[in-house]
């Protein structure tokens, strides 16, 4: 992976920087040129909670090359604010406890190491409230 | 715009292949196609292939092909959308001959998935999501259709059990194709005892990895009797749509709206109801995909598909036979290969040359091929002569 691949992500991953349309107010994480919904071009700049709601999930336990010593983990897709869905993992969690509805917290942490260049990669984890309380 | 026919079907038997190379199945494929339609020569090539670059080291499939068919120096174009390449270089050819642009044209699929070990496939095959949004988080294919899994059992009530139901049924067809990689068949036990990919799918829900070609040879309708000996089976419509490329960015996962419009603009310019479709191939690349197919294409009403394939509405004799040739559960799933192996297993069956698998009295059949979570489907119709 070339640095600036990673680096070109950092508003998204590492501060959760999206665009709401300045006309019909859809928000895009991460930010785009265009509304799909309006095709308004004008765009705010709006930064989403750091916390959600678990929409869906799963553990993954045959991983792709870059998470092969990470397995099992779990995957979710997590609802930020109303009708904004992101996908991450879900740490410091019981896996056998996790449940749709669930109230989690997003964490920023270390995602994955590339192996060619040595980069670190980091960007945004869900963590359950009650772990992050403990 | 012309009406267009299928006149040569031609696949390999899929598996593992450790014999042949990516140039060998496909042009295996495209000779039996052409040998079956009585041709010696095509005018144009569509080659369907996802990852020829990450699994083979491969680009520039098109002309590669050209070449080791004897074809040069036709046209020749590799055509991607993912697991919908096939589907989509068929609907390429189509549109090539309905223009008037060509007369004999080629639609093939190819992928050669054996050659990377299984981390590396599922790095490759995970390229067809949101590299930057999803995949970049470790998620799989395997875990994004769990994710649609999760959803469609808890809003529905369907159990491991239902699921499984669907790769039993597809392994019991698969038994009866000679070119399925798998020709055998399995327990909802076994599925269920199988190990876990990403829950709730087990491994013996999930499509296998695949060595293999497929395919066919198209022409106008009206010189279809004067070029082949084969009794002609035409294409009565074909739909193409697309969606969100995250599945984070539907508002109902289980939903697959490219299914939904593609089969909608099929059914419209064949202009025919759902209810005269005779027998369905569908995208089974997992369990749940079946369903939600269905589904989305309205076969099913929603939450109806979920226990279809455990009430046998949707095996060979079923009210809807689904998936008869195997499906890519049991015949394999050599992505760019799978779409156009659909539409082989239709004009097998509308020819009424599909052996043990024949449907009685097929005159009308709908394929179904989709890429990712189902960012692009692709649907065409055919009907027997």
């Amino acid at each position: 992976m070339f640095p600036a691949k990673i680096w070109r992500e950092f508003p998204q991953r590492y501060r959760l920087e999206a665009a709401k349309c300045k006309k019909c107010g859809k928000v895009f994480f991460p930010p785009r040129l265009v509304c799909n919904a309006c095709s308004h071009r004008e765009f705010e700049e709006i930064k989403l909670p750091w916390e959600g709601t678990l929409v869906s999930y799963t553990i993954i336990r045959t991983p792709p090359s870059a998470f092969s010593d990470q397995a099992p983990y779990a995957v979710g897709i997590i609802e930020t604010i109303p009708g904004l869905q992101i996908t991450c993992q879900i740490v410091d969690a019981d896996l056998d406890k996790l449940h749709i509805g669930q109230k989690l917290l997003l964490e920023f942490r270390l995602i994955q190491k590339d192996g060619k260049q040595g980069v670190l990669c980091y960007g945004y984890k869900a963590v359950p409230i009650d772990a992050h309380n403990s | 715009m012309r009406e267009v026919a299928v006149i040569g079907i031609g696949m390999t038997k899929w598996g593992e292949c450790w014999q042949k190379s990516l140039r060998d199945l496909f042009v295996e494929a495209s000779l039996r196609a052409m040998d079956d339609a009585g041709l010696s020569q095509i005018e144009s090539l569509y080659v369907g292939c996802m990852s020829g670059g990450l699994f083979n080291g491969q680009e520039h499939v098109g002309p590669l092909m050209a070449d080791y068919l004897g074809a040069g120096p036709i046209p020749a174009v590799r055509v991607e959308s993912a697991c919908a390449s096939g589907g989509v270089a068929f609907r390429q050819a189509y549109m090539e001959v309905a223009s008037g642009m060509s007369d004999i044209v080629l639609a093939g699929g190819v992928e050669k998935m054996t050659d990377v070990d299984g981390s590396e496939a599922t790095y490759a095959l995970g390229t067809a999501a949101d590299q930057e949004y999803e995949s970049f988080h470790g998620i799989t294919f395997p875990g994004l259709y769990a994710l649609i899994a999760k959803v469609y059992m808890k809003k529905y009530g369907i159990t491991n059990q239902d699921l499984a139901s669907v790769a039993v049924k597809n392994h019991a067809h698969g038994v009866k194709n000679p070119n399925a990689q798998f020709q055998r068949a399995i327990t909802v036990e076994e599925v269920l005892q199988s190990s876990m990919v990403a829950d709730p799918l087990h491994l013996l829900d999930c499509s296998p990895i695949t060595d293999g070609a497929a395919a066919v040879i198209l022409c106008p309708m009206e010189k279809a009797k004067s070029l082949s000996k084969k009794k002609p089976v035409k294409i009565l419509g074909s739909g193409h749509a697309t969606d969100s490329i995250a599945l984070h960015d539907r508002k109902q996962l289980e939903v697959f709206a490219s299914a939904t419009i593609a089969a909608k603009k099929a059914f419209s310019q064949a202009k025919i109801g759902i209810e005269s479709v005779n027998l369905v191939e569908v995208h089974d690349c997992f369990s749940i995909a079946e369903i939600c197919a269905l589904e989305s294409m309205g076969f099913f009403a929603p939450g109806q598909a979920g226990k279809a394939a455990s009430q046998g509405l949707t095996a060979l004799g079923g009210k809807l036979p689904v998936n008869v040739s195997g499906g890519l559960k049991s015949k394999g799933h050599p992505v760019g290969a799978t779409g156009i192996a659909q539409i082989i297993e239709l004009v097998e069956q509308l020819r009424g040359e599909a052996g043990q698998r024949q449907v009685a009295n097929a005159r009308i059949g709908l394929a179904q091929n989709m890429g990712g979570t189902a960012a692009s489907s692709v649907v065409h119709i055919l009907e027997a002569c």
